[in-house]
């Protein structure tokens, strides 16, 4: 076990980012959130959950695929370049290291996304091990142990003491490049302070919720239970949840024309949108309702029934926090739980 | 280094409009080869293709030739929306951006269809899917039964293919087409009244296997009719329609129950259907 004290960090940072651009999580806008470090940057590892997950390293919010040509009836397609840019992600609490594995089920599944692939590759994850969880945290309920997060390189922060672990060939060499600023550390600090965690978060509001096995076992009554109406009755179709979400991955692929060429481009999507699955002729769902049951369903249904029963949510609190009225996963699982007709 | 030669998924590969037919008010069809002549990609009938029309966006469309084709592909197209009205303006001669093929194809290659006695059953442009099977067992009537086409429009200038189905598909061994409209008309001596009705009123045997395709109620109301005829589930065939993006069941569009139509579709055993939420 390695461990770099306060003191050092702005010097570890800098040597972090020679290796490739560094995303870390800072005080950006009133809010802690991923941003790419500069020497100025107010680097925040006492916040638990950043605002939107970091998917967007590997997923972008938009990013251009293509672009088209047209010269008189000719028409030439120039795909994009794939990111060959090195990335660190720094301080990746354990719910969102899972997160990158339920991505990788459909992004790393034939036929491969190359874009994401790339982006992956490219990227040696430094995870953040939690101390003091949410309570809005869940992550226990996907057998995530939060004080062990996992990544590249694991760290735990306890007092003034960064401890630093290299987990994959891939960290190793990260921790190879910063080595000169690395001491030795006692790891029987780190274990006194993973215990103390899980005794915290054993007594959290979250620490026994379990997703009902007949959830993901009974699709049919699920899907027509009553409970969808009285849920969906206050949704604002906003989108927000989907948005922060680790695991959602929803996207479209548009045009855009630009001085003499079309770029193609995808961009997040929201299954919750209500031009999501409209047509020229219909609209299969039309109501809320409808759009609101296919989000919640396809997290605790069909991507555990395609997923060995991995459910596309690990637990980050995320939507239970920014929900403008109150949804969020938690609350849709135990109404079906105690839901009669389920 | 340039890393240009790996090719993602979502970019298509560059086709050339060879010929243009107008087969109604609001249907093209639409020919397509590689620029050096040719099927831009193998496929098996029933598998899509995702076309571009550049600046608006990308649509998937059924191929409707025969890949026993092998010169071009051929795609009957109804203006109905943004991106197919780009494609109507098409002019022969144009590149087009075009990849595929996705999703699964009616099992010709299998014995769920090899040696069986078929019915086809289109309303509308629903023929365009059928066109390629019928097409490709027509190239191997041997392995096939009898052929029945049973086919609804809305009015005799409604028909897609019209000169095959008039004076092609019946001379061919062993097959028969059975036209009908949705309301009289002057010149026309066939058949008035909708498929579900005309289906009963043909009598067909449910010793046959049905092949499937139209607008969804027509497709409900045409499956119902069949199971009143003594017909199975499990021995219809067809296809779903959903708003895709990606063709390759990652950007979530098409997601039903656990299927993704562009993947595990958009033909499906009406059985399997059953087993989706309705919501399609």
């Amino acid at each position: 076990m390695l461990k770099i004290n306060k003191a050092k960090w702005l010097e570890l940072f800098a040597a972090l980012s020679a290796q490739g651009t560094l995303y870390v999580p800072a005080n950006v806008d009133d809010k802690v959130d991923f941003t790419i470090w500069q020497n100025a940057t107010e680097v925040d590892l006492q916040a638990t959950q950043t605002a939107k997950s970091i998917k967007n390293i590997f997923f972008p919010q938009v990013e251009n695929l293509l672009d088209f040509k047209t010269d008189g009836l000719k028409l030439s397609v120039e795909q994009r370049m794939l990111p060959e840019e090195a990335t660190i992600a720094f301080g990746v609490r354990g719910c969102d290291v899972r997160s990158f594995e339920v991505l990788d089920k459909v992004f790393l599944k034939d036929p491969v996304d190359t874009f994401y692939k790339a982006r992956r590759e490219n990227c040696t994850i430094v995870s953040l091990a939690c101390s003091a969880p949410d309570e809005t945290c869940f992550c226990g309920t996907f057998a995530i142990d939060a004080t062990n997060p996992g990544g590249d390189v694991t760290t735990w922060l306890v007092g003034d003491e960064l401890f630093w672990q290299a987990n994959t060939d891939k960290g190793s060499q990260l921790t190879e490049k910063v080595k000169t600023l690395l001491v030795e550390g006692d790891a029987a600090e780190v274990a006194a302070q993973q215990k103390a965690t899980k005794e915290i978060m054993a007594k959290m509001p979250l620490a026994d919720f379990k997703i009902a096995a007949k959830i993901p076992a009974e699709q049919e009554k699920v899907f027509n239970s009553t409970v969808w109406q009285q849920l969906s009755g206050t949704c604002l179709s906003c989108c927000a949840c989907t948005y922060v979400c680790p695991t959602c991955h929803c996207y479209d692929v548009r045009d855009f024309e630009v001085d003499n060429k079309v770029e193609r481009f995808r961009c997040w999507d929201s299954c919750m949108c209500k031009d999501f699955t409209k047509m020229a002729a219909v609209n299969p769902r039309v109501s809320r309702l409808e759009r609101f049951r296919q989000r919640y369903m396809h997290k605790l249904v069909y991507f555990p029934e395609n997923n060995e029963g991995t459910f596309a949510c690990v637990g980050c609190g995320r939507c239970l926090q920014k929900c403008p009225v109150n949804l969020n996963i938690v609350k849709v699982a135990k109404a079906l739980e105690v839901a009669k007709d389920v | 280094m340039c890393n240009c030669g790996s090719k993602d998924v979502l970019t298509p590969q560059i086709g050339v409009v060879t010929e243009i037919r107008t087969e109604t008010s609001d249907v093209k069809t639409f020919r397509i080869e590689k620029p050096e002549g040719g099927m831009v990609f193998d496929f098996m009938p029933g598998q899509c293709a995702m076309l571009s029309a550049p600046g608006m966006g990308e649509a998937i469309f059924s191929i409707t030739s025969s890949p026993t084709t092998k010169d071009y592909m051929e795609f009957s197209i109804k203006r109905c929306g943004e991106i197919t009205e780009c494609l109507h303006a098409m002019e022969v001669g144009q590149q087009i951006a075009i990849r595929g093929p996705y999703g699964k194809s009616f099992p010709v290659t299998t014995d769920a269809l090899k040696h069986k006695d078929l019915i086809f059953i289109a309303g509308g442009i629903g023929l365009a899917p059928l066109h390629s099977v019928i097409d490709y067992m027509l190239a191997k009537r041997e392995d096939y039964g009898s052929i029945d086409v049973v086919y609804g429009a809305r009015s005799k200038e409604d028909f897609v293919d019209y000169k095959e189905l008039s004076e092609v598909w019946p001379q061919e061994k062993n097959t028969k087409v059975h036209l009908t409209i949705d309301r009289a008309q002057e010149g026309w001596t066939g058949n008035v009244g909708f498929v579900p009705q005309f289906l009963k009123d043909l009598k067909f045997t449910p010793d046959k296997t049905v092949l499937l395709c139209g607008p969804p109620i027509m497709i409900k109301l045409c499956l119902a009719a069949l199971i009143e005829m003594g017909f199975e589930k499990t021995q219809v065939y067809t296809t779903l329609e959903f708003r895709m993006k990606c063709g390759v069941g990652k950007c979530g569009r098409c997601n039903v129950g656990n299927k993704y139509v562009c993947k595990d579709g958009p033909v499906f055993r009406c059985d399997e259907i059953d087993e989706l939420p309705d919501e399609y």
